[in-house]
């Protein structure tokens, strides 16, 4: 994966840190001391690194990434085809449900997608349809994961020693 | 079972953690508890999978994924077990799932494709498509994002 620009702005210990904290942030009384301990720099330096990148922006946050299903919840994947002078408009809808965590435009028929997550399968018809019925637009697809191969958002900075 | 004590936990580490030496002990202080309290549950959350992970959320746009394709996929149904596995194999694929299809939506898995610019996905996606055999695809870009958020569980 080409990562060109934003490593040239990234010494050995930005992605030496980044490449820790992104599989595992430690889950301890002093998490900056530990990375400090594993990177063999201070617990100060470590923190003032992981601010600094999260002050321009490479980290978006730190904290977990929960497991839907087994929290109990229900996720899905939704495909609608919107008239194109009525994107805004039904956006509006869609995106005030606290449900929704993602929304985006893509360049097909099936032009608006975005993701679901309510406490079960029953909420996330409910939603489905009533934004069908509130848009009257009847080309909307629930596509609920049925068989899962893979999910791994890491990024792996290679480091070239600089 | 999830107890209302780590409704409260899991409420503070959908978030954001300080960044100060001991950030654990800022949510403890929030809730009402020790610091050993929130270090045990929340290691806890990570042996049962409750969490997948707990670390540091990059931007990709921001860290140099510039392009995000959605490779939709037509597969046969007794194939998609193979399928899958050889799309999941490539680096370049963040996230692959079967999904049901429709008489006006045939494609049936659907793989994220990460690359610097959307020749390089594309480029990408002929290969998976080679390695698998799979020749009815599309990829879609997004051209904008209307939301992205984390959820917000309790």
């Amino acid at each position: 994966m080409n990562q060109s620009k934003i490593e040239n702005n990234l010494d050995s210990l930005d992605k030496k840190i980044l490449n820790r904290i992104q599989t595992g942030f430690p889950v301890e009384e002093r998490p900056f001391l530990a990375i400090g301990n594993e990177l063999g720099i201070e617990e100060e330096e470590a923190l003032k690194r992981v601010i600094r990148l999260k002050k321009d922006g490479i980290i978006r946050r730190i904290g977990a990434s929960f497991d839907s299903r087994r929290l109990g919840f229900d996720s899905t994947l939704v495909a609608m085809k919107v008239p194109e002078e009525r994107v805004d408009e039904v956006v509006l809808l869609i995106n005030g449900y606290k449900e929704v965590t993602h929304n985006y435009l893509r360049d097909n028929d099936y032009n608006i997608w975005f993701t679901l997550i309510a406490p079960s399968g029953e909420r996330i018809k409910e939603i489905i349809e009533e934004i069908s019925s509130k848009s009257r637009i009847s080309e909307i697809r629930n596509l609920p994961t049925t068989r899962f191969f893979k999910v791994n958002v890491d990024f792996n900075f290679r480091d070239d020693g600089d | 079972m999830i107890e209302e004590i780590d409704k409260r936990i899991i409420r503070e580490l959908q978030g954001d953690i300080s960044l100060e030496k001991r950030p654990f002990a800022v949510i403890a202080g929030r809730i009402g508890i020790s610091e050993e309290e929130v270090l045990k549950r929340t290691g806890s959350y990570l042996d049962k999978g409750y969490m997948r992970k707990f670390g540091a959320i990059l931007l990709h746009r921001e860290a140099g994924f510039k392009a995000n394709g959605m490779g939709v996929w037509d597969v046969p149904a007794g194939d998609v077990q193979r399928v899958g596995e050889i799309m999941a194999s490539f680096s370049e694929v963040s996230h692959c799932y079967e999904r049901p299809s429709f008489d006006d939506w045939p494609y049936n898995l659907f793989t994220m494709i990460h690359s610097e610019n959307e020749d390089g996905c594309h480029e990408i996606a002929e290969r998976i498509s080679r390695a698998t055999g799979i020749k009815r695809y599309k990829l879609l870009f997004s051209t904008k994002e209307f939301k992205k958020t984390s959820m917000e569980y309790f």
